[in-house]
């Protein structure tokens, strides 16, 4: 979590992305000078598959307040299947997060190719604004990690 | 039954079968009962025992028994034939070291459920048309049957043997269970609700590790809660946190490979329902990629292991069930 | 201890306009591991490359970090220079702080802030960052091409033209697939068989090729460049190596009822056959299902007449094991089984036919000689109709969802064909739309309906009803004219939609390559590699990957020839370095990451292990073939224990990661 000057709520958002789509598509969203906000920071993956729930978790843990997730579009995966395996995994683990009463808009799977800069801008402005409405993660967080 | 499985067990060691017996073993009380192996007709005359409290589901000791020289004997009932399917399935036993009576099910009771009930100094139990008659060092006790049910059987999934080489008695069906009844229950609550009521169960969690080393799907060879590399580990719940991954993951990790045994729950020191966060992945996973049973067959792939193009897509969590 | 030398690029003004990149330089300078931090105006410039050089020298360092532009685009360039340097260069990470970061933010406060976190991640990484090295693995310079049709013999001899040796596996007893049934070729009309039979007579003559005709690949083994495949070797009963192809035993044999598979069932052959009279190998077959010989043990004429003693009743299935460097998959279509559409009648009447069995009975070769007469009572046939899309584009389950699209223009041929000889027929085609892209197509079309009256009716063909003067009555609707037909016919042909062979789905089990739902082979990428599966060292050939017309396949074997030779040209081939690996000492061998791997990398194996109470004890453990492995991790959230792990992007390097901007 940042507190700027004006003490509004910054939320700390993690976004894995995969190379060969949304970390391109992000790249594309800089080239064109789309504006994100800078809560956003960006882990490079090789494929949305490689995100273990533990990262997510582990995101959370440290003090992250959404995590989200990008890989290409279904069907369009660099290796033909890995984000198939994703949508099942994150499907399954956001089901079990909200069934544990953890805020649904804290997590979200968003399909991003390389040529969509402005979809990954749109996404990572409206997942920000999502989060910030939710305000801290407290559900979900680790006392211990709390910065002083 | 016991003496049909005693009889059975010396017959198969007798004529070669097998060289060891995996069954239940009296312990100080009569409701403690624990897994245990036999290696000789006296052995099995001595403490064999198959009775109301035989509930725990012995398959998981096979991952190791399975790999020993000479074949053993395992009396399974039906929900323990689904947990070594899984784990045929998945390599961790191997079952032609395996002969398997099937036994049938019938529901265990819940030692501590009769306690609850105020009785206590139990030395025996006797089953007369579904009143419990209890010997206690205070004289005889009833209760009824039914009140004394665990948990795990009341909710019972199936009473047939998916795997066996033989079988005492007929086998069963699967049954119509009312096994999502509380998830679905949980479902209907708020988030806040929801949230409440695990922070309420899982803050019991001492983190004892019993639900993981009894569920006969988490086999591991390390685990990862055990592993320092994993980034992961820690060996007490020291805070919410910690006891919501440790749950998350494990429940995580046995998804599409849970058969729903209900071990977890049994065994856990503080009574909290960790069945229900498998069943919940059971039950997703059934309504969104079709009905799949963990242990059910050896072959189907599972259903994290496979995927179809037109899954639904993880937003299906925000636009369904309470907020 | 870590040695970390950090390089901040200013981009010109690109980065440096919107992040202080001097305090970001400051700020990760005392990062802990860090020995030195630097910023440069351009740092993939050579002078910017040589700050780093000298940095990795003069501070022998361990690990660098580069804060710059995307790594998609500069990443290789500062791997390069740290192996120049000596550093591994799989020791160097790129903190993206331009396009993710000063090109999308406008406050220099909160842009350096990001910039500097960014920077403290890749920090956290190149601490656990692993020297790796790209491993080498051999080529195998021989092909398999699996499916001898036109595809297959096309691909065979490309590959054989570059000097490689190829063998064909073919299930039929001959080469030549379903060009060698048709009869005319579109839009040219030049006869197939005097186009296909010369290139099937090369391959033979081909010492670099070699067919293995009856046979069918039953296992493959191993990856890219070093593939062990094994090949059955149908019996048929006939010494290949001895019998000459003179047909004797053919015309001897008393078994003449048995229906002739490549007449597509129009006529008979004997037990003893050779599907055609070009057939290549040209060798004689025994079909066991109608051998009396074979059957009953009574007979031997063909063992009696054959001057060179072929023949071999005891022959058994044979296997036979060989390496590849390259596999072409080339299996080719078949039109599907129209039992789902009786109400055209196909099973009831004899004079509905396919367009494959249209192309037998006009066939000089064919049962009735080149003369096109109702296989009923073999009268010539004055009215015919033609049916488009039986069972392509199809929305039920009946069909295919998809466009056969050879049917149009085959349609058009044998409408035109059959116009130039017998004028006196009327034909009539019903379509949904007429698709006719290709060089020449639209005017070939044209031709049939202007030059040659074809009577082409929008609409479709709702019922076929055989009727007791022999003829058929066909009830259709005219969409344009917005009317009901009846027309009596002679003969109705069917456009069956046409799909993958039956052999694909487990052959594609075999190679690990996918399959879409159709069973069509897929491509590794649909517009850029459309002739490669993703399975590295798998090609595809022909319409086993889509329906396509001869041209196309003939272009698509050549590009797959391509594609293979220039794997078989390289003496090794370079693996990728980030790959998985399974930690055996944690492997519980439960299969789970093979079963997600889409590239068949993952392969288990028992060893025998120390336990912790000094017993041995024999696991099952995975083991990953880094020439296989692309590198996506899938594996590694299958694996519940998390014995699997991936190079470069280590579960540990995440999570460092995650915690480094999370702090």
């Amino acid at each position: 979590m940042q507190v700027n000057d004006n003490k509004e709520f910054q939320p700390l958002i993690v976004a894995f992305c995969c190379n060969w789509c949304s970390y391109a598509g992000a790249d594309l969203s800089g080239t064109n000078r789309l504006n994100y906000p800078t809560n956003v920071k960006i882990i490079r993956v090789p494929c949305s598959c490689r995100v273990n729930p533990m990262f997510i978790l582990r995101a959370f843990q440290r003090g992250a307040d959404g995590v989200i997730l990008c890989g290409c579009h279904p069907g369009d995966c660099h290796y033909t299947s890995g984000n198939y395996f994703t949508r099942r995994r994150m499907t399954l683990l956001f089901s079990m997060l909200d069934f544990l009463g953890i805020e649904r808009d804290r997590t979200r799977v968003e399909w991003v190719s390389a040529a969509e800069g402005a979809k990954f801008a749109a996404t990572m402005n409206e997942f920000t604004e999502a989060v910030k409405k939710l305000g801290p993660n407290r559900r979900l967080e680790d006392l211990r990690c709390k910065k002083q | 039954m016991q003496e049909a499985m005693i009889n059975k067990a010396k017959q198969l060691l007798a004529d070669g079968t097998v060289n060891r017996v995996i069954g239940w073993k009296k312990g100080e009380f009569v409701y403690d009962i624990t897994p245990a192996i036999f290696e000789t007709a006296e052995e099995l005359d001595a403490d064999f025992v198959y009775n109301e409290f035989t509930a725990a589901n012995v398959s998981k000791y096979l991952v190791k028994e399975s790999k020993k020289e000479g074949k053993i004997l395992a009396f399974l009932k039906p929900c323990d034939t689904y947990s070594l399917n899984q784990l045929t399935k998945e390599h961790r036993v191997n079952r032609d070291n395996i002969y398997v009576v099937g036994i049938p099910g019938g529901p265990k009771l819940d030692a501590e459920k009769i306690k609850a009930k105020g009785i206590t100094g139990i030395t025996g139990i006797k089953n007369e048309n579904y009143t419990l008659k209890i010997e206690t060092v205070y004289g005889e006790q009833t209760m009824p049957f039914y009140e004394a049910i665990s948990d795990k059987c009341a909710s019972c999934k199936s009473k047939k043997h998916v795997t066996y080489d033989e079988l005492i008695g007929e086998d069963g069906d699967v049954l119509e269970s009312n096994r999502f009844d509380m998830v679905e229950k949980l479902e209907n609550m708020t988030a806040q609700e929801r949230y409440d009521f695990w922070r309420a169960e899982l803050s019991k969690c001492i983190r004892c590790n019993a639900c993981r080393n009894v569920c006969p799907a988490c086999t591991c060879e390390k685990c990862v809660f055990d592993n320092p590399e994993s980034g992961v580990e820690n060996k007490a719940a020291s805070n919410s946190f910690e006891e919501n991954m440790f749950h998350i993951i494990r429940a995580f990790h046995v998804a599409g490979r849970c058969t729903d045994c209900g071990e977890c729950s049994r065994v856990c020191p503080q009574n909290i329902p960790l069945h229900l966060l498998n069943r919940k992945f059971i039950k997703d996973i059934n309504s969104l990629y079709g009905e799949y049973q963990a242990g059910e067959d050896t072959t189907t792939k599972a259903p994290l292991n496979a995927y179809t193009t037109d899954d639904c897509e993880a937003s299906i969590v925000h636009e369904r069930g309470v907020e | 201890m870590q040695r970390i030398g950090v390089f901040v690029c200013h981009c010109g003004t690109n980065i440096a306009a919107t992040v202080d990149v001097k305090a970001v330089a400051e700020a990760l300078g005392h990062e802990p591991g860090v020995v030195i931090s630097r910023e440069y105006q351009y740092m993939c410039s050579e002078s910017g490359q040589n700050l780093v050089k000298d940095a990795i020298k003069e501070h022998n360092l361990s690990g660098v970090v580069i804060c710059s532009c995307s790594p998609r685009m500069h990443e290789n360039t500062f791997r390069k220079a740290a192996a120049a340097a000596g550093l591994n260069p799989y020791l160097v990470e790129i903190a993206n702080i331009r396009e993710q970061c000063s090109w999308i933010h406008k406050d220099i406060a909160t842009a350096t802030e990001k910039a500097v976190i960014l920077g403290r991640a890749a920090i956290a990484k190149v601490h656990l960052n692993a020297p790796l090295t790209a491993g080498e693995s051999p080529v195998v310079k021989r092909a398999l091409v699996i499916g001898g049709g036109i595809a297959g013999i096309q691909t065979a001899l490309d590959i054989a033209e570059a000097g490689f040796e190829v063998d064909i596996v073919e299930k039929e007893p001959t080469i030549g697939g379903k060009m060698a049934q048709i009869d005319k070729t579109f839009p040219t009309l030049d006869c197939a068989a005097c186009i296909l039979t010369p290139k099937m007579v090369e391959c033979s003559q081909n010492e670099k090729i070699h067919i293995h005709s009856f046979s069918e690949v039953t296992d493959v083994k191993g990856f890219v460049g070093n593939f062990s495949v094994t090949i059955k070797k149908k019996a048929r009963y006939v010494d290949e190596t001895k019998c000459t192809g003179c047909g004797l035993c053919t015309e001897k044999c008393p078994m003449k009822n048995v229906p002739n598979e490549f007449n597509m069932g129009l006529d008979n052959r004997r037990a003893v056959y050779i599907p055609f009279a070009q057939a290549v190998p040209k060798v004689a077959t025994i079909d066991p299902n109608y051998c009396m010989m074979l059957k009953t043990g009574k007979c031997g004429v063909c063992s009696k007449v054959c001057s060179v003693g072929a023949i071999d009743y005891k022959q058994q299935d044979k296997f036979i094991e060989e390496k590849y460097g390259a596999i072409v998959v080339a299996t080719g279509f078949n039109p599907i089984k129209l039992d789902k559409y009786e109400e055209f009648a196909y099973s009831q009447s004899p004079d509905v036919v396919t367009s494959l069995e249209l192309e037998r009975l006009m066939n000089a070769a064919g049962p009735n000689g080149g003369t096109l007469l109702r296989p009923s009572d073999k009268t010539h046939p004055h009215t015919i109709v033609f049916v488009q899309c039986v069972g392509s584009r199809c929305d039920d389950s009946k069909g295919k969802p998809y466009c056969s699209k050879i049917c149009c223009m085959y349609t058009a041929k044998h409408a035109m064909l059959i116009r130039e000889k017998y004028p006196d027929t009327e034909v009539y085609v019903f379509y949904i739309d007429v698709r006719t892209p290709g060089k020449n197509f639209d005017e070939f079309y044209r031709r049939a309906v202007e030059q040659y009256n074809v009577h082409y009716v929008k609409g479709m063909v709702g019922k076929v009803t055989p009727k007791s003067d022999g003829k058929l009555d066909v009830q259709a609707s005219d969409l344009l004219a917005n009317e009901q037909l009846h027309i009596d016919a002679d003969m109705v042909v069917l456009a069956a939609a046409i799909e993958p062979d039956k052999t694909a789905r487990p052959l594609a089990t075999m190679l690990t390559t996918q399959m879409d739902t159709n069973d069509f082979f897929t491509e590794a990428h649909p517009k850029l590699r459309p002739v490669e599966s993703a399975t590295a060292g798998i090609f595809l050939s022909g319409a086993c990957q889509g329906p396509k017309d001869i041209p196309e396949t003939v272009a698509q074997a050549s590009a797959a020839a391509a594609k293979a030779i220039g794997l078989l040209c390289k003496n090794s081939i370079t693996c990728n370095p980030c790959v998985a690996h399974s930690n055996e000492l944690m492997c519980n061998g439960c299969s789970s990451c093979e079963k997600v791997c889409p590239y068949g990398a993952i392969t288990y194996q028992d060893k025998e292990f120390r336990m912790p109470d000094r017993t041995t004890a024999i696991r099952r453990v995975a083991s990953v073939n880094p020439a296989v492995c692309q590198g996506c991790g899938a594996c590694t959230v299958a694996c519940p224990s998390g014995a699997m792990d991936l190079n470069g992007f280590s579960n540990s390097q995440i999570m460092a990661e995650v915690d480094a901007i999370c702090k």
